[in-house]
């Protein structure tokens, strides 16, 4: 089996073939136990938290990461998110005939070891293909199960109030430039990766430290620009912006120069926007800084008053103000 | 980036706004006009429009190749994509959602025509290599900055005898719109007391080009870089020469521009291009010359003669303001569309369609919504000081 057929999608001995051989395997399930088209799963201490998620990306692979990745930590981040802890996930394939079986597995492995290092359960799947030409390798969804523990507050938008305080876990825009690289075929050449990574650790993290978290976002498609803006509009408040505080890593800010995109509007995949306290923003800080995807945390800015309109403003480093632009339409490399 | 970072930090920054300072004449003010949309962006995302002198009143300038193409070859485009399936467009990303008429190569790719965005015409020329049975036409858009590489991917198509890659050429030449502000300011129509020159056409040009339109026009010309430190230093340039009544070109980019410029791109330009008798541009109207066109030697590969592509002119929006806005006479916020019915997500006029037309770059950096909460500047960016 190299390559995908549409018989693999037939539901007969090539489709269960797919199964016991790539998917299942790839997928660290393969106990040999009767394949179920759902779960019962056990009685949870705390409230339910769910959701589905539907992942795309082009190339399937790339530097940090790949749609296997993707789709674990965009599951498990959309509960954290929330203050839930993720507990399950089920995962559909819809596969591209013609789609190299190696790749698939590759991408499957990146979700199955993931899904298994954080002790999250993949229980039930789905899989279906497409003619060639009908889809894109491979697309994947997802629904995810997490659970909100017991005397949690579970954060939110509404909760965002003036003076509040916006922490960010690490550099931005890490993502969304190595996919601009991957796509040119540069992977090797730039020393950018993807910051894919589950961000529940972090959450956690925060609520051991005891603060009280207001609102979590992760600034995925659109970026931190997109992510804000949203909130903003929301909690209907004005958000400030430190330019100088912002981390940026010296390679994304370079291929941003060079291509005239914007860090704010790049997507990350591994980092959460935190709203705090102003009193809780010290603690917070270094509750995310003791993790290590929070090394590189820093403060990006406040909740200001003052502002009849929703605003995302920053402060440059040159000391100007502008308003940090929201994205219009797919961010594509310009000329000039 | 250190590279970048070392003419963009506040530690080289701030000493140059003070030298600024410092070169102002007593109760003199200046009106200067960045020509370049580069320039025009790089002011506004870096604040430094906040940070100059109240001496100084910046006039945005139309070299922004993207807002002044006029409609006519884009739609001419998305008919030849319409009539001959064979046809793959690939242009500069920054062509895809600019208007024409209702539509524009992004709503064409959407409708299933195959639009490709490219980084540069020797990716569109993989293209035309990759899948032979396709007809490949580039869509070449800019300033003498990218027309050298499209006429070195047109050498090559000739020189490898590629029957399937053609160009479109749509290169403008940055000095007839200069030769318009000049007519403009020589007509009384437009204040200007300097002029902050295009660093990367002066890559290519050279510094020495803009000589004859500073002797002609009386008026100083600085070629700039695009980092603060050199936007600084180019506007300290500017206001001494005023100061001193010359009308020079000096640079302030000199890390980059040489006095002769790239004679080997210039070479390349002149051997596949010729400019048009007249071409007319979104805005600002019919121009003399103004444009470039495939020389005859070159026919096999000008999509405009392969698909007799025949743009027609398409009028602007009757309550635009940009014809004003791209000469400097009037300012973005003065537009009674700008925000309201002109956004960049839906432009009307040239100046809104890119990033780096002056409407679009007051737009993203938020300065109608900053004046309507009270916190920035009433005053518009580049008002007149009466």
């Amino acid at each position: 089996m190299r390559t995908i057929a549409l018989s693999h999608g037939a539901g007969g001995s090539e489709h269960a073939e797919l199964l016991r051989r790539v998917v299942l395997p790839a997928l660290g399930i393969d106990d040999g136990a009767p394949l179920l088209d759902a779960a019962v799963l056990s009685e949870l201490d705390g409230r339910p938290v769910l959701t589905t998620d539907g992942f795309v990306v082009q190339p399937l692979r790339f530097a940090g990461g790949s749609i296997g990745t993707l789709a674990f930590c965009g599951t498990v981040n959309d509960l954290a998110m929330l203050g839930a802890r993720p507990l399950a996930l089920t995962v559909g394939l819809v596969i591209e005939a013609g789609l190299d079986v190696a790749l698939l597995r590759a991408v499957l492995c990146d979700l199955g070891a993931l899904a298994r290092q954080h002790g999250v359960r993949i229980v039930a799947g789905d899989t279906k293909v497409v003619e060639r030409g009908k889809g894109d390798g491979v697309f994947v969804t997802t629904a995810g199960l997490g659970v909100l523990p017991p005397g949690r507050v579970a954060p939110h938008p509404s909760r965002i109030a003036v003076g509040d305080v916006v922490l960010v876990n690490g550099a931005l825009g890490d993502h969304g430039a190595a996919i601009v690289h991957a796509r040119a075929g540069r992977s090797d050449a730039a020393e950018v990766s993807s910051d894919a990574a589950p961000l529940h650790g972090l959450v956690e993290a925060l609520y051991a430290a005891g603060v009280d978290v207001h609102c979590l976002r992760d600034p995925t498609r659109g970026g931190v620009a997109e992510a804000l803006h949203g909130l903003a509009h929301d909690a209907g408040v004005t958000i400030a912006l430190d330019e100088a505080a912002l981390p940026v890593r010296p390679a994304v800010a370079a291929t941003c120069e060079l291509l005239g995109l914007d860090p704010l509007q790049l997507a990350n995949e591994g980092k959460l926007l935190a709203f705090v306290p102003a009193d809780d923003a010290a603690v917070a800080l270094a509750a995310l800084r003791s993790q290590p995807q929070g090394a590189d945390a820093a403060i990006a800015g406040v909740v200001a008053d003052g502002s009849p309109l929703p605003l995302v403003t920053l402060r440059t480093r040159l000391g100007g103000r502008r308003v940090v632009a929201r994205p219009v339409g797919e961010q594509l490399p310009r000329i000039c | 980036m250190r590279y970048v970072e070392a003419f963009a930090s506040p530690a080289v920054v701030g000493p140059a706004l003070a030298e600024l300072r410092r070169a102002l004449a007593p109760g003199r003010r200046y009106r200067l006009m960045e020509f370049c949309g580069g320039h025009t962006h790089a002011l506004y995302r870096s604040g430094l429009i906040d940070l100059l002198p109240a001496e100084i009143a910046m006039v945005h300038g139309p070299g922004c190749p993207v807002c002044v193409l006029p409609a006519g070859p884009i739609t001419a485009a998305i008919d030849l994509l319409e009539r001959d399936a064979s046809v793959v467009v690939a242009t500069y990303a920054d062509l895809m959602r600019v208007p024409a008429g209702r539509d524009s190569f992004a709503a064409a790719r959407d409708r299933g025509l195959d639009v490709r965005p490219v980084h540069g015409p020797s990716e569109a020329y993989a293209l035309a290599v990759a899948a032979p049975e396709r007809r490949v036409v580039f869509v070449a858009i800019g300033f003498e900055t990218t027309t050298p590489p499209t006429a070195l991917v047109v050498q090559r198509a000739a020189r490898e005898g590629r029957r399937n890659f053609f160009v479109y050429g749509q290169h403008l030449q940055s000095g007839a719109a200069i030769d318009h502000l000049l007519a403009a300011v020589a007509g009384g129509r437009l204040q200007l007391d300097g002029l902050v020159g295009p660093g990367h056409v002066a890559l290519v040009v050279g510094a020495g080009f803009f000589a004859p339109f500073a002797a002609k026009g009386r008026l100083p010309i600085v070629v700039s870089g695009f980092a603060p430190f050199d936007l600084v230093r180019a506007l300290t340039l500017l206001v001494r020469q005023v100061n001193a009544g010359r009308a020079e070109v000096e640079v302030a980019y000199d890390r980059a521009v040489t006095w002769d410029g790239n004679r080997a791109a210039q070479a390349a330009i002149d051997d596949v291009f010729e400019p048009r008798p007249r071409s007319v541009w979104r805005g600002l109207g019919e121009l003399a010359g103004g444009s470039l066109r495939l020389r005859p030697a070159y026919r096999a590969w000008d999509a405009e003669h392969a698909f007799e592509l025949r743009p027609v002119a398409a009028s602007d929006h009757a309550h635009c303001l940009c014809p004003s806005i791209l000469l400097g006479e009037r300012a973005p916020l003065d537009c009674t569309l700008f925000g309201r019915a002109c956004t960049p997500a839906r432009p009307l006029g040239p100046c809104m369609v890119s990033a780096e037309g002056a409407c679009a770059a007051v737009f993203h950096a938020g300065r109608h919504l900053l004046q309507r909460a009270g916190a920035a500047r009433t005053e518009s960016p580049c008002a007149p000081s009466r």
